[in-house]
């Protein structure tokens, strides 16, 4: 397939299979080595590249970016943040002055991440730096670098102006991207994309997708990618709903989750790192069906109806409804996830993430809970669960227990007694079934605990 | 002066820029094949057929190397001859090399190797300490045992006794660029290898031996390393055997680099360890008798792991005099990745379960642990009031005591005492979340256990226009060794850094080196490279002094100038003048340790040079519901001398902690009940993220000079950082004994698993 976009502020069309990935062609093909492969499946940040297109600049992992995703975008390696003259970006002077280097290896994907932060203006470092590892410094130079940056202006050729066309017309595709000839560019063919080619991939962020290319060496069969079909991205509010298309990214619903469910906001900020949740979007998040993916659970909680559609149209289900099974969904060979739809309603989620480590992980247990208390009493209540089922599932059992009772502690010890019934977790390298059982069960102690103004959150204290 | 100056890494320009140049991103020719290794998924058993077909039709296929097919020594271990490179029809672990694909690029011979169809017959594998210890399986004949004075009978009398069992996790290097090795074969099967790797000389040896060619045959070049920590001391050999190996049957250059996945599967980790003891102790909670043993899981070859399993035991003290010690040393094989060395090398595991052991005698006696750590201390300077000097339970003198006035000053820098208050009044408020603090030491040992190692070699030139090669045998691996060592050839000169340039470590210009290792890179290197330029500045001066009339010690280098008597020269001058007087600009320095002497099958003798100290406070929060925790505030003194380079050792010393706090908390190795280890990827493997840090980081160096002759008066400051992350794991403790009345008995990795089920031991829960 051919992808036009501009490299280092250069355009470039490059011809490559559908499955080939940025940072593979970047260091095999353009000689730019500075971009490392640190782990090939988007959990470090070595490889992080920024990348521009109309919505502004956002960094992302080259390990698992496949070429097509990027028509019509600007790509910034590590390479082309210094300027044309070599003269140094502001972050790249800083982290010499702070001794932000040791082994150096990681540092490219730092530098491209922080220019990106720095052209954004965004100062919460931690966060902007959750998908870059270091092994060598510890990170305290590393903050101290981007904290001396901040105030620095932002040198004018990292700003990239993409003038292409998003969807650059492509030509015919390698033999192993049968069906490619002719990519869907709407929803509707896409629908008719789908029916043609059952066995076929669909391409959003590749943040799931891409490992089974690097990792598993999967044979995608046929390929749509869907950055090219405007009409499946985007989130509108309205009076009744919040409709979000199925290639929003997890950053563009972070923005509107923190207007409307902040706790919902608060577990996209520890979904994966800000290079994940730049390119996955929810409808990937929900249609792969992961039992671990965060998004389900907290879509479950706050009633959200999913719309799947095929040539034979749409059809509307509850997000709970649509996992039948472990990697089973209800989702017919032809129908894609269009759209999910959350109703307009009073806030009454909390979400709460428990895993190994706190930034770009993924979840032992998420409980996210849609506990509405009205005079002392549970007027309605959904507990959804991911980690704890081959599926997001909800405690039935620990619901029941609580649904028109009042809410106190002896009503939540016999939830948490009933929910050792809704479930039979596993044991794996995360945790123990035991240890899932009691942190799901102390989770709702913990939203009952809150409303008693008990401090229960370890990343609000500080000395 | 050069020396002592808070200068960049050397590499900082090239790094930030993309431009530093790994393994990987060096040009090879369009020639230049591509390997990969088909691995066992079994742990244990025999081969009984290879179909390797598959493989060999698999696009761009040009080999595919069974055992039967090398034609010398199949062997990659650093030392007891027991690792073939590929399977001799024993199969030993989940991920073990059975065959080698050599192919046209990295993908086609990753695709390739999962081809192949291998028929193992399985055996039972042994996979934890318990089953090593049930079948006898173990290196050495029986357990290693140290000993001084009667630990039995002390701790007859001794009038409180506890015992208990403790689990150290092992951990996984986590360097950021994995293994790699590019071989360029040369004319009359020569081969010059470019690899990522500590030990420059071990490569070169392994693969001298696999082409069937004296060591001068090959060449090994190690510009610098993404990450090492002594993951790179002989996991390397492996792939640059093989690389030579191809290289030698096709005539063509060879790379070969393990994907993130292979690389935690197939290489060794840090040993993890069970210590059980028995320890007595008085009312204060002084330490009078303690027996100590030591389980070690090694794996299924030797690789290190004696020098290993030695340190820990050489670590079992502590900062603490022992006048009853008694510790017993078990090297357990077992079917799992050979564990390898991990910067400390055991001493993290043999200092962690003494300051455990205090942990657990602080609790029971209910007193501050800092308490009974300063009730415990070695005397200051190792003296007691002019008496004999105190010894470890190996017989050295500790005669540079400083860490009770390490642990006393950053007592008092961080306001210890206070917070400790404030934390028990806190925490009486606060019945989820539940903080925690404690002080820990670090005393650790300087120099390679195995005496000779201790030597090194640099070559030094000077070219006629003033400009300096340099060459050492130390390797780059991020901790700014070329750049300490540069600033003390600047320093030796009187010339501007700029005027050095820091050159690859290559094994043809320094010959048989010892790894980069044991935090002996700048104490061994720094000595070299000053003799040598000693010998260049004394010719220099030799010369002048003739031409002046001036003694050669009245000659000065300083600034860039050289002056003698009335002559005032720019080095380069100098330079000049020197070469036109057919005097030889170039020498070799060599350097040898003095003063060691060990004998470590009695566990007698003085291993050591000097020890190196530091003390951390570190203040957690845990929630009880969960066991998630996190980092609040640390403070850190930690001792490196007099500082060759203070910038680059704060690094060392912020990245050591961070480090160590992750072997201790998130960082948790799980193998399942077949020996597969299901956390090889950053997915399931979680290594301190940025978040992770403490909010609060104060770190500072102890200002004092090294009571040993080192270079400049500096000390090693590569490992003992890491030490200081115990202080995390002992306030997690700390944190978890405010949830109940009974010791937490928390076991590492503090997990918020392992912290939720410690909450629960220390409530008394069923």
């Amino acid at each position: 397939m051919r992808t036009t976009f501009l490299l280092n502020g250069s355009e470039i069309t490059a011809d490559t299979s559908p499955t080939t990935t940025l940072l593979d062609w970047l260091r095999d093909t353009q000689n730019l080595t500075g971009t490392k492969e640190g782990c090939n499946e988007g959990d470090c940040g070595a490889c992080s590249v920024m990348v521009t297109d109309t919505d502004g600049a956002r960094a992302l992992n080259a390990c698992i970016l496949f070429m097509p995703q990027l028509a019509g975008k600007a790509v910034r390696t590590v390479e082309g943040i210094s300027a044309p003259d070599g003269t140094l970006h502001p972050v790249q002077q800083a982290m010499i002055d702070y001794h932000g280097s040791q082994c150096g290896f990681c540092t490219p994907g730092f530098i491209t991440t922080m220019a990106t932060a720095h052209l954004n203006g965004e100062t919460d470092h931690d966060t902007a730096l959750a998908g870059n590892l270091c092994r060598c410094t510890g990170y305290a130079p590393i903050i101290r670098a981007a904290q001396a940056a901040e105030s620095a202006p932002v040198p004018d050729y990292v700003r990239d102006a993409p003038h292409l066309p998003c969807f650059e017309k492509s030509s015919g595709g390698a033999p192993q991207a049968r069906g490619a000839d002719s990519p869907p560019t709407t929803p509707g063919t896409l629908a008719t994309w789908m029916d043609q080619n059952p066995g076929g991939t669909l391409v959003a962020g590749a943040t799931d997708v891409g490992l089974w290319v690097t990792k598993d060496f999967r044979d995608l069969g046929p390929v749509a990618f869907l950055n090219r079909i405007p009409g499946l991205a985007g989130v509108t509010v309205s009076e009744d709903e919040i409709r979000i298309g199925a290639a929003t990214t997890l950053t563009d619903l972070h923005a509107v989750m923190a207007e409307h469910h902040p706790s919902f906001a608060e577990l996209i900020r520890r979904y994966g790192s800000v290079q994940v949740r730049n390119a996955a979007t929810i409808g990937g998040n929900v249609a792969n069906g992961s039992p671990i993916g965060d998004g389900s659970p907290a879509l479950i909680a706050l009633g959200a109806t999913l719309h799947l559609r095929s040539v034979d149209g749409v059809r509307s289900l509850p997000v709970e409804d649509f996992f039948i099974d472990y990697g089973k969904q209800d989702r017919a060979p032809n129908e894609f996830v269009e759209a999910i739809t959350i109703p307009r309603q009073r806030d009454h989620l909390r979400c709460y993430k428990l895993s190994k480590r706190f930034d770009q992980d993924i979840s032992t247990v998420c409980g996210c809970f849609w506990i509405d208390v009205q005079n002392g009493e549970v007027a309605d209540i959904r507990l959804a669960f991911g980690g704890m089922a081959g599926t997001p599932k909800r405690a039935a059992r620990a619901e029941a227990a609580l649904r028109g009772m009042p809410w106190t502690d002896a009503t939540v010890a016999s939830a948490m007694q009933a929910m050792t019934r809704d479930f039979e977790p596993l044991s794996d390298m995360r945790a123990s079934a035991d240890y899932r059982m009691e942190t799901a069960q102390n989770m709702l102690l913990r939203a009952w605990l809150e409303d008693q103004g008990q401090a229960t959150n370890v990343l609000e204290v500080s000395v | 002066m050069s020396v002592a100056k808070p200068l960049p890494h050397d590499a900082a320009h090239l790094h930030v820029t993309g431009a530093a140049r790994y393994v990987d991103d060096t040009p090879v020719p369009a020639s230049a094949l591509h390997l990969a290794f088909g691995v066992s998924d079994v742990a244990k058993g025999q081969i009984t057929s290879m179909n390797l077909d598959a493989v060999r039709a698999a696009p761009e296929v040009v080999a595919v190397l069974v055992a039967d097919d090398l034609p010398f020594a199949n062997d990659v271990s650093p030392s007891a001859h027991d690792e073939p490179l590929l399977s001799d029809g024993s199969v030993h672990y989940v991920g073990q090399p059975l065959f080698l694909v050599v192919a046209g690029t990295h993908l086609a011979a990753r695709h390739a190797a999962r081809l192949g169809k291998v028929e193992i017959a399985e055996e039972t594998p042994v996979l934890t300490i318990d089953e090593a210890l049930a079948a006898d399986t173990r290196f050495e004949d029986g357990p290693r045992i140290y000993a001084r004075g009667d630990a039995a009978m002390a701790m007859g009398g001794a009038k409180h006794r506890l015992t208990g069992s403790f689990e150290i996790g092992g951990q996984e290097h986590f360097y950021l660029e994995g293994q790699a090795a590019l071989v360029l074969p040369g004319e009359d099967g020569d081969m010059h290898v470019i690899s990522s790797t500590q030990h420059p000389t071990e490569i070169q040896h392994k693969v001298a031996d696999a082409i069937g060619k004296p060591m001068h045959a090959v060449r090994v070049e190690t510009r610098r390393m993404g990450g090492g920590f002594g993951g790179k001391e002989s996991q390397g050999n492996a792939l640059a055997v093989a690389c030579a190996v191809a290289a030698r049957l096709t005539g063509r250059p060879c790379k070969m680099r393990y994907d993130r996945d292979d690389d935690m599967i197939i290489t060794g980790k840090r040993h993890d360890f069970r210590i059980d003891y028995d320890v007595g102790f008085d009312d204060m909670g002084c330490i009078t008798a303690l027996d100590v043993r030591q389980y070690t899981r090694c794996g299924w070859a030797m690789d290190l792991s004696l020098p290993v399993a030695d340190r820990a035991m050489l670590h079992a003290d502590n900062a603490y005099w022992l006048p009853h010690i008694r510790i017993e040393s078990h090297r357990l094989r077992t079917n799992t990745q050979s564990a390898t060395a991990f910067r400390g090398f055991g001493g993290p595991q043999g200092m962690l379960g003494m300051e455990r052991i205090v942990d657990h005698v602080a609790g029971h006696l209910g007193l501050d642990p800092l308490a009974v750590r300063v009730a415990n201390f070695y005397a200051s300077g190792g003296g007691i009031s002019g008496q004999k000097k105190q010894t470890t339970p190996y017989g050295q003198e500790v005669d540079d005591f400083i860490g009770d006035v390490v642990v006393a000053r950053v007592r008092d820098t961080s306001d210890y005492d206070a917070r400790r208050a404030a934390v028990a009044e806190w925490n009486a408020a606060s019945p989820v979340l539940k903080r925690g603090i404690a002080l820990t030491p670090v005393k650790f040992g300087i120099s390679f256990t195995l005496t000779h190692l201790n030597q090194a070699g640099a070559l030094v030139h000077v070219y006629a226009d003033g400009s300096i090669h340099l060459s050492h045998g130390g390797t780059e691996m991020g901790q700014g060794l070329f750049q300490k060592v540069a600033q003390v050839a600047a320093s030796r000169f009187g010339v501007p850094l700029e005027m050095v340039k820091i050159t690859a470590t290559d094994t043809a210009k320094v010959p048989n080196t010892s790894a980069t290792a044991a935090s002996s890179g700048s104490d061994l290197n720094g000595m070299a490279v000053k003799a040598a330029c000693d010998t260049i500045r004394d010719r220099m001066a030799e010369h002048l002094a003739q031409l002046h009339q001036v003694r050669p010690d009245e000659v000065v280098f300083d600034n860039g100038r050289v002056r003698a008597g009335s002559g005032d020269y720019s080095f380069a001058e100098v330079a000049t003048l020197v070469y036109s007087a057919r005097i030889s600009l170039s020498a070799t320095g060599f350097y040898k340790t003095p003063d060691i002497k060990w004998d470590r099958i009695k566990g007698q003798g003085r291993p050591f040079f000097y020890f190196a100290y530091g003390a951390a406070v570190t203040e957690v929060v845990i929630d009880s519901l969960t066991g998630e925790n996190r980092i609040l505030r640390t403070d850190i003194l930690h001792d490196a001398g007099a500082s060759l380079n203070p910038a680059l050792d704060i690094g060392q010393v912020e990245g050591g902690y961070v480090q160590g706090v992750g072997w201790l908390t998130t960082e948790e190795l799980v193998w399942d009940g077949k020996g597969r280890l299901r956390t090889h990827a950053p997915s399931t493997y979680k290594i301190p993220a940025c978040g992770d840090r403490p909010d609060i980081f104060n770190v500072a160096l102890w200002e004092g000079e090294n009571r040993a002759d080192t270079i400049y008066k500096s000390k090693a400051v590569g490992e003992p950082p890491l030490m200081l992350g115990i202080s995390a794991f002992l306030a997690l403790s700390d944190a978890v004994a405010a949830c109940g009345p009974h010791y937490p008995d928390l076991q590492a990795p503090a997990t918020a698993e392992a912290v939720l089920k410690s909450v629960h031991t220390a409530r008394g829960d069923v």
